[in-house]
């Protein structure tokens, strides 16, 4: 089991600055996020993109503000719990939180902040009527375990790397491999692309391009994935439906933690950040209060003011003396 | 109508039509234009042409400025996509697309 001071559910660029404000207030801090780096959109979705509204830099591509913050924050630290989804909190002492994630970590903390962005990344489902019915019957939105598909039937749809990667992968272990994309041309990794044409050519997968996957058919488990070519509309028969049209942030299971919700995001008291619930604050994209502008330099300062409020939580009986930076240094953790 | 402002309609998944006037100096695009109307599109990259969110239709037949390969990549993310598929942020609101109808896609 993890214990920490303050346990920051979400990686981003607002949850690990957080980590460094806390670390002056000798706070500890234990992050865990869904994906499977840190950095959160700006590793996501946007890592080669420049942004020039963090005070100081004219320019800064979002990959390296993740990585100048995890140098930023290495004094204090910091712990993490990646890859995994923060899924139930139960208070299990007055001031002390337990979070199961679900692949079973505990981490205790009094002292929660959900610096959760847009929310926990997920796969992004076809709309296909039904589709719920074959999750777990021959629909898997990602790959986990390969050795699963050996001598069956797939069809994979998309066009980006993860489509391309696990045809490449898997078409030594399936029986056949049918790799369907909306257009003739795919935006993955070029050597990606042409290894799938070679073995389209070879003729040990099947690529049908200028196609959609828009049903599913099959009694108990997926039997057939309709397709909907420009010629024609087809059922092909197979074991499992594969859809790779890469991740989209939902809000998952932050809603259920008893938290005042408001139109996707949680509400905060502006004072400090805290949410309804004592000891549990959200910052950063997730939370919303008058005024608010989802930028990543309002993040920093709610995430600042937070972990002050924080400290008094924790020990409400101490002092706590501001002092600058530029006075006092950074005093790292053991 | 004054001078800088154009009629555009927007469908919704109900197919309910939402005639929208929109300022054409302001820098917007069809997504901003959406959620400016609280209608349910999320532009969750906030107009990068980084996600799918904005997925719409052109109904109206409008000669718009072709999808750039980073918008045809990101389509490639989206479903139920039509050969008058666009992503609404990848739209700019200028004069020439006034009367442009768009509909929303469907979303996951």
């Amino acid at each position: 089991m993890i214990k920490t001071d303050i346990l920051i559910v979400g990686a981003g660029p607002v949850g690990l600055f957080t980590v460094f404000e806390a670390g002056l207030l000798k706070l500890k801090c234990h992050l865990i996020d869904i994906l499977p780096q840190v950095g959160g959109q700006l590793s996501e979705i946007y890592p080669k993109k420049p942004i020039y509204d963090i005070p100081g830099y004219p320019s800064v591509l979002a990959g390296d503000l993740v990585d100048n913050l995890m140098e930023q924050i290495a004094p204090f630290k910091p712990t993490f719990t990646l890859g995994e989804k923060a899924d139930e909190i139960v208070q299990i002492d007055k001031k002390m939180y337990q979070m199961t994630t679900d692949k079973g970590t505990v981490i205790q903390a009094p002292v929660i902040a959900i610096a959760g962005g847009l929310g926990c990344f997920t796969p992004r489902k076809p709309p296909i009527e039904g589709i719920e019915i074959y999750e777990d019957k021959g629909i898997d939105y990602m790959v986990r375990d390969p050795e699963k598909y050996r001598d069956k039937t797939l069809v994979i749809a998309g066009g980006g790397d993860s489509a391309l990667d696990w045809t490449i992968e898997l078409c030594d272990i399936a029986k056949k491999i049918i790799l369907v994309h909306r257009r003739t041309s795919f935006r993955g990794a070029l050597d990606s692309v042409d290894k799938v044409m070679a073995l389209a050519q070879s003729g040990k997968i099947d690529l049908i391009t200028e196609a959609q996957a828009i049903g599913l058919k099959g009694e108990g488990s997926l039997s057939h994935v309709t397709l909907k070519t420009k010629q024609e509309t087809k059922d092909i028969e197979a074991d499992y439906f594969i859809p790779l049209f890469g991740l989209t942030p939902k809000l998952g299971p932050i809603a259920e933690w008893g938290l005042n919700i408001n139109r996707g995001a949680i509400e905060v008291n502006t004072e400090d950040y805290s949410t309804n619930v004592p000891g549990i604050y959200a910052i950063g994209d997730i939370n919303t209060y008058l005024g608010k502008l989802k930028l990543i330099l309002c993040g920093f300062h709610e995430g600042t003011l937070m972990v002050q409020s924080a400290f008094k939580y924790i020990y409400p009986d101490q002092k706590l003396s501001f002092k600058y930076t530029t006075v006092s240094g950074v005093n790292a953790f053991e | 109508m004054d001078d800088n402002t154009i009629n555009i309609t927007i469908i919704d998944r109900e197919e309910v039509e939402h005639p929208i006037e929109v300022p054409t100096d302001m820098n917007l695009n069809v997504m901003e234009t959406a959620k400016a109307s609280d209608l349910p599109v999320e532009g969750t990259c906030g107009g990068m042409a980084l996600c799918a969110s904005c997925h719409c239709y052109i109904i109206s037949d409008h000669e718009l400025p072709p999808a750039s390969d980073d918008e045809e990549d990101m389509l490639d993310q989206a479903f139920f996509v039509e050969e008058n598929s666009r992503l609404g942020c990848q739209i700019k609101i200028v004069d020439n697309i006034n009367g442009l109808i768009v509909k929303l896609a469907p979303v996951d």
